[in-house]
C-alpha cells in the first residue's frame, strides 16, 4: 500500500514538475508546480513528517504560490498574444543534456547513501511522534538546539518584508 | 525501506528544475523553477530524516522560511524591473553586457 | 629617580627633531633663515650638552659594569633572530657621542656663515641634523642592524650633501658615486651580518661578543670571511683601497659637509665599526693583516696623490684618505685604543683644516663674485699671500698643519707615533710589520710635504688671485674664525688623551676604552717596546715631521706659480700622480665601461628588448587580449549563458567528489 502511495504521489510530482517547466502559460507553469508540491506534501506524510507536510501546503502552496500567481497576473504575463519563452534548438538541447547528466551523476552517487549502521531503527520517527505528536517532534530541536537559527530567521523574514516594500514601491 | 527511491525522485525534480532554468527565459518561472529544486532537496531532507532524526525536518522548516524570504524579495525585484522595462524576458534584460 | 644616561635618546631625537622642524621650514618658509639657524645649531648644541651630561653620568655609574643598553621597542622579532631597537652606551659609543655632536656642533655653527646667502639653507640645515640624527644612531646601535640603519642613512645624508647643488651634473654624478660606491662596502656588511647570525644565532652587540670566543676558532675560516666581509663594508665608508676613489670626488659638496662627514665623523665609522668588533678581527689574525696593510698602502698611495693636486679640498681628500689608512694600520695590527685616539685627533684637525680651507674657498668666491670673474676659487694657483688677509685663518690652520705633521705637543704628533709605535713594536713577530712601520713613516714624511705645500701655496708668496680682487679679500666673519679657534684648542688639547707611557699621566684614552677593547686584545700578543727605542721613534718621528716641513719650504717656489688659467700641463711623473695614478679612468675602463656594454647591448637590447619584450611584455599582452575573446564568450551579458556555465561547473565539481 505504502509502495503504490509513494510512487502514485511521485510520478504525480514529476509530471506536475515536467509541465511546470515546459507549459506555455506561466499561470499554467504556476498551477502545475502547486500539484507538484500537493504531491510532495503527500509524500512526506509517508516519511512521518507531518507537520512538515501541513507546512508545506500552508506555506508553500498556500502563501507562496499565490504570491506567484498574485504577481502573474498582476504583471498580466501570461498574454495569450505574448509568444513562448522557451528557448530555441540549441537551449533545449544543453538544457536536455545537463539535466540528464546531473541525473546520472546523482545516480552514481547511489553509494553515497548512509550505511545501515547509520540509520535509526525502523518506526523510531513514527513512535516519536506518537509519543510528542507532529508538532512536539520538531519543536524540541527547534527550540532547544536551533533557538538561535530560529530568532535569526525572523529577522530574515522582517529583512525580507522590509527589502519587499521597499522595491515594490512605485517610485523607487 | 523507500529512502532509495524517495532520493531518486528527488534527483529526478532538481534536474528537471535545473533543465528548467536552463530551458526557460521568463524571469517568473526562472523563479519557480528555483523553488522546485528547493523542493527536491526539502525531499531529501525529509527522507534522511526518517533515518538520522528529527533534525531534517528543522532544516526544511528553516528553508521554507528562506524560500519565504526570496520569493517575497525576488518576486518584488521582478515587479521593479517589470516597471522599468515592460518586460520579464532576460534577454532583454542585459545590463550586465557593458 | 632615573639615572641622567637614560637621557641618551635624547641626543638622538635632538637632531631628529632639528631634521624635521627645518625640512618644514624649507618646504614653507624657505627664507627664514634666523629659524633654520637657530633651530638647527640649537639642536646641536643641545645634543652636545646631553651628550656631556650622559657620558659624565656614565663614567659615574657604571664604571666597570656592562655596557648600559636601552632597549626601545622590538624591531623584527621573526622567529629565532630577535633584533630589538637598542641603543648602547659604553666607553667606546660615548667617545663618538662627543666626538659626533661637540663637532657636529662647531661645524654647523661655522655652516652658518658658510651657507648665509645660500637658497637652499633651510634644506641644507635639514639634512645636515638629518646626517647627525643618523650618525648617533650608527654610533650608539647595539646591535648590528640598528647600526646598519645608521650606517645606510649616513651614506644617504652624505649622497644629499655631496650632491647638494645638483643643479650642476658634476656634482649630482659625485653624489651618485659616492652613493654606488657605499653599497659596495654595505653588501660586505650585510654579507658579514648574515654570517655573524648564522653561526651564532643573534646579533646583538653584547650576545655576539660574548658568544664569538666559543663560536668561533681563532684564526678559522668563518671568523675570517666574516671580518674580512665587515672591512669591506669599512673600505666602503671609509674610503679604502679599492674603494676610496668616491671621498676626493665627494668634495663637490659644500665644504662645512665635507668637514663634518666626510673628514671628521661619518667616513671614520669604518673604524669604530673595527674597534667596536674589536674582538672579532683580534680571532682572525688575517683580516687584521689586512685591514693593517690595506690601511698602511691606503696612507701611502693617498699621500703621494695629495703631493700633486692643485685644488685646496682635493689636497685635504686624499688627505683623509691618507689618515684614514692610519687609523686603519692601527686598528688592524690590534692597536684599538690608537686607532680610535687617531680618529678622535684627525677628527679635530682635519675638521679644522676644512673648515678653514671653506673660509678662503668662501671669502675667494666672494672676492670673485664681486669681480665678476670665473675663476676657480678652490684652486690653489688661484691663491697665494692670503696671510696677509686672513691671519686668523692661516694661524690656525698653521696650528692644524703642525698637528697633522706630527710635530711634538700637538695632538697628531701623539696619535701618529702611538699608531706607528705599536706597529713598531709588533714587528718582533713578523717582518711583515715593520714593512707596514716604513711605509707608515714615509706617509708621514709626505703628509708632512703636502700640508706645507698647501699652507705655502695658499697663504704664503705673492697673491695669484688678481688686482682687483684684492681689494676684496678680508677675513672671513667671527661665525666662521669662532669655531676654528675652538676647534684649533681641541686640536692642540686633544693629544693630552693619551700620552705615551714614556710621560707621566699617560695612557687615559686608553684606560677609558679598555673594557672594550680588552675583549680583543686578549688574543694578540703582549707587545711593548723598550723606553729607549720608543724615545728613539718619537726622535724619529719628530725629524721625519721636520724634514717635510722644510724640504717642503726649501723645494716648493710659490713665486713661481702662475694662476690657473696660465699654468702649463703637467708633465712625466706630476702628470701621473696629478691624474690620481689614472685609477678613476683604470674602474672606467675595467668596471663601467664593461658593465655599460653588457647593459647596452646585452641586457638591454637582447634580453630586455628580444626576450622581456617580446615573450614578455607583448606576451602578455596578446595573452590578455585572447583571454578577454575568450572571456566575451563567457561573460555576453545575458544571465541565461551565466546559469548554463554555472550548471556546467556544478557537473564538474560534482564529477570530480562522486568518486
Amino acid at each position: 500500500m505504502t509502495q503504490f502511495v509513494f510512487w502514485t504521489l511521485s510520478g504525480v510530482a514529476i509530471l506536475g514538475a515536467l509541465l511546470c517547466i515546459t507549459g506555455r502559460n506561466p499561470v499554467m507553469s504556476a498551477l502545475s508546480l502547486v500539484l507538484t508540491l500537493f504531491a510532495l506534501a503527500g509524500i512526506y506524510v509517508l516519511f512521518d513528517a507531518h507537520f512538515i507536510a501541513v507546512m508545506q501546503i500552508i506555506v508553500y502552496a498556500g502563501a507562496i504560490m499565490v504570491l506567484f500567481l498574485f504577481v502573474i497576473m498582476l504583471l498580466n504575463v501570461g498574454r495569450p498574444d505574448a509568444g513562448s519563452d522557451v528557448k530555441g534548438k540549441v537551449g533545449k538541447f544543453w538544457a536536455g543534456f545537463l539535466g540528464a547528466a546531473l541525473i546520472a551523476e546523482m545516480a552514481a552517487m547511489w553509494r553515497l547513501l548512509p550505511g545501515e549502521s547509520f540509520r535509526l531503527p525502523a518506526g523510531t520517527l513514527a513512535g516519536l511522534t506518537a509519543q510528542r505528536g507532529a508538532v512536539g517532534l520538531i519543536a524540541e530541536p527547534l527550540f532547544r538546539a536551533y533557538l538561535v537559527p530560529f530568532e535569526i530567521t525572523s529577522v530574515l523574514l522582517l529583512a525580507a518584508v522590509v527589502g519587499a516594500v521597499v522595491l515594490a514601491k512605485r517610485k523607487l | 525501506m523507500l529512502l532509495g527511491p524517495a532520493l531518486a525522485v528527488s534527483a529526478i525534480l532538481f534536474s528537471i528544475g535545473v533543465a528548467g532554468v536552463l530551458l526557460r527565459r521568463n524571469a517568473i518561472i526562472i523563479f519557480m523553477c528555483v523553488e522546485l529544486m528547493l523542493n527536491a532537496v526539502n525531499l531529501t531532507f525529509i527522507a534522511l530524516a526518517q533515518q538520522l532524526g528529527p533534525e531534517g525536518q528543522v532544516f526544511v522548516f528553516f528553508v521554507m522560511a528562506v524560500a519565504a524570504a526570496e520569493a517575497a524579495v525576488g518576486l518584488a525585484i521582478i515587479i521593479a524591473i517589470y516597471r522599468h522595462r515592460q518586460t520579464l524576458d532576460l534577454q532583454y534584460i542585459n545590463l550586465l553586457r557593458g | 629617580m632615573p639615572a641622567i644616561v637614560e637621557w641618551v635618546w635624547l641626543v638622538v631625537m635632538l637632531p631628529f627633531g632639528g631634521f624635521l622642524a627645518n625640512g618644514w621650514i624649507s618646504f614653507f618658509r624657505p627664507n627664514d633663515k634666523r629659524a633654520v639657524s637657530i633651530i638647527g645649531v640649537g639642536v646641536l648644541a643641545g645634543a652636545f650638552l646631553v651628550a656631556v651630561a650622559v657620558v659624565l653620568g656614565a663614567a659615574r655609574e657604571t664604571v666597570e659594569a656592562a655596557p648600559a643598553v636601552f632597549t626601545y621597542w622590538s624591531w623584527m622579532p621573526v622567529g629565532t633572530l630577535q633584533v630589538d631597537v637598542a641603543f648602547q652606551v659604553d666607553h667606546l659609543s660615548s667617545v663618538m657621542l662627543l666626538v659626533v655632536t661637540g663637532v657636529g656642533a662647531l661645524i654647523h655653527v661655522f655652516s652658518v656663515g658658510y651657507m648665509r646667502a645660500d637658497p637652499g639653507y633651510a634644506r641644507y640645515f635639514a639634512y645636515l641634523n638629518l646626517f647627525v640624527f643618523f650618525m648617533l644612531v650608527l654610533v650608539l646601535g647595539a646591535s648590528f642592524p640598528v647600526m646598519f640603519v645608521g650606517w645606510e642613512g649616513v651614506g644617504l645624508c652624505s649622497y644629499l650633501l655631496i650632491g647638494f647643488w645638483f643643479s650642476e651634473k658634476a656634482n649630482a654624478d659625485a653624489g651618485k658615486k659616492a652613493f654606488i660606491m657605499n653599497r659596495i662596502g654595505d653588501f660586505g656588511f650585510l654579507v658579514a651580518m648574515f654570517m655573524i647570525y648564522r653561526s651564532i644565532g643573534s646579533l646583538s652587540f653584547q650576545n655576539v661578543f660574548e658568544q664569538a670566543p666559543t663560536a668561533f676558532a681563532v684564526g678559522g675560516s668563518a671568523i675570517t670571511w666574516i671580518t674580512l666581509a665587515l672591512f669591506l663594508g669599512c673600505a666602503g665608508k671609509s674610503a679604502q683601497i679599492p674603494l676610496y676613489t668616491w671621498l676626493p670626488d665627494a668634495m663637490a659638496g659644500p665644504t662645512p659637509v665635507s668637514a663634518l662627514i666626510h673628514a671628521a665623523t661619518m667616513v671614520t665609522a669604518g673604524v669604530y665599526l673595527v674597534a667596536r668588533t674589536n674582538v672579532l678581527f683580534a680571532m682572525a689574525p688575517i683580516s687584521s693583516a689586512v685591514v693593517a696593510g690595506v690601511g698602511a698602502l691606503t696612507a701611502l698611495f693617498a699621500a703621494t696623490i695629495a703631493v700633486k693636486q692643485w685644488d685646496i679640498k682635493k689636497v685635504l681628500a686624499y688627505s683623509t684618505v691618507s689618515q684614514l689608512g692610519y687609523m686603519f694600520l692601527g686598528v688592524g695590527i690590534g692597536a684599538y685604543t690608537a686607532g680610535m685616539f687617531h680618529l678622535v685627533t684627525h677628527a679635530f684637525f682635519k675638521a679644522l683644516l676644512f673648515l678653514g680651507s671653506g673660509s678662503v674657498i668662501h671669502v675667494l668666491h666672494h672676492a670673485y663674485h664681486e669681480t665678476h670673474r670665473h675663476d676657480d676659487a678652490q684652486d690653489m694657483r688661484n691663491m697665494g699671500g692670503l696671510v696677509r688677509f686672513m691671519p686668523w685663518t692661516a694661524g690656525v690652520m698653521w696650528i692644524a698643519t703642525l698637528a697633522i705633521a706630527g710635530i711634538p705637543g700637538l695632538s697628531g704628533f701623539f696619535s701618529k707615533d702611538e699608531i706607528l709605535a705599536a706597529t713598531f713594536a709588533r714587528g718582533g713577530e713578523a717582518p711583515f710589520f715593520y714593512l707596514l712601520w716604513v711605509i707608515g713613516t714615509i706617509a708621514a714624511l709626505l703628509t708632512a710635504f703636502y700640508m706645507t705645500r698647501l699652507m705655502i701655496y695658499t697663504f704664503h708668496g705673492s697673491n695669484r688671485t688678481g688686482e682687483k680682487e684684492c681689494d676684496h679679500l678680508h677675513e672671513a666673519p667671527w661665525i666662521m674664525t669662532g669655531p676654528l679657534v675652538v676647534l684649533a684648542a681641541g686640536t692642540v688639547l686633544a693629544g693630552a688623551l693619551n700620552l705615551p707611557e714614556i710621560l707621566p699621566a699617560h695612557g687615559w684614552l686608553e684606560h677609558w676604552l679598555e673594557p672594550v677593547t680588552e675583549l680583543g686584545t686578549r688574543y694578540l700578543p703582549e707587545a711593548s717596546l723598550a723606553p729607549g727605542t720608543e724615545w728613539a721613534l718619537l726622535g724619529l718621528a719628530t725629524a721625519v715631521a721636520a724634514v717635510g716641513i722644510i724640504g717642503a719650504w726649501r723645494l716648493l717656489h710659490p713665486e713661481a706659480l702662475v694662476p690657473a688659467r696660465e699654468a702649463p700641463p703637467e708633465t712625466g711623473l706630476g702628470k701621473l700622480l696629478y691624474r690620481k695614478y689614472y685609477v678613476d679612468e683604470i674602474y672606467d675602463a675595467a668596471v663601467v665601461r664593461p658593465l655599460v656594454w653588457l647593459s647596452e647591448k646585452v641586457l638591454w637590447r637582447e634580453i630586455d628588448q628580444g626576450v622581456i619584450d617580446g615573450a614578455g611584455v607583448t606576451g602578455v599582452t596578446r595573452l590578455a587580449r585572447w583571454l578577454g575573446h575568450l572571456g566575451t564568450w563567457f561573460q555576453n551579458g545575458y544571465v541565461g549563458r551565466y546559469v548554463l556555465w554555472f550548471v556546467v561547473a556544478v557537473i564538474l565539481v560534482v564529477w570530480e567528489i562522486r568518486r
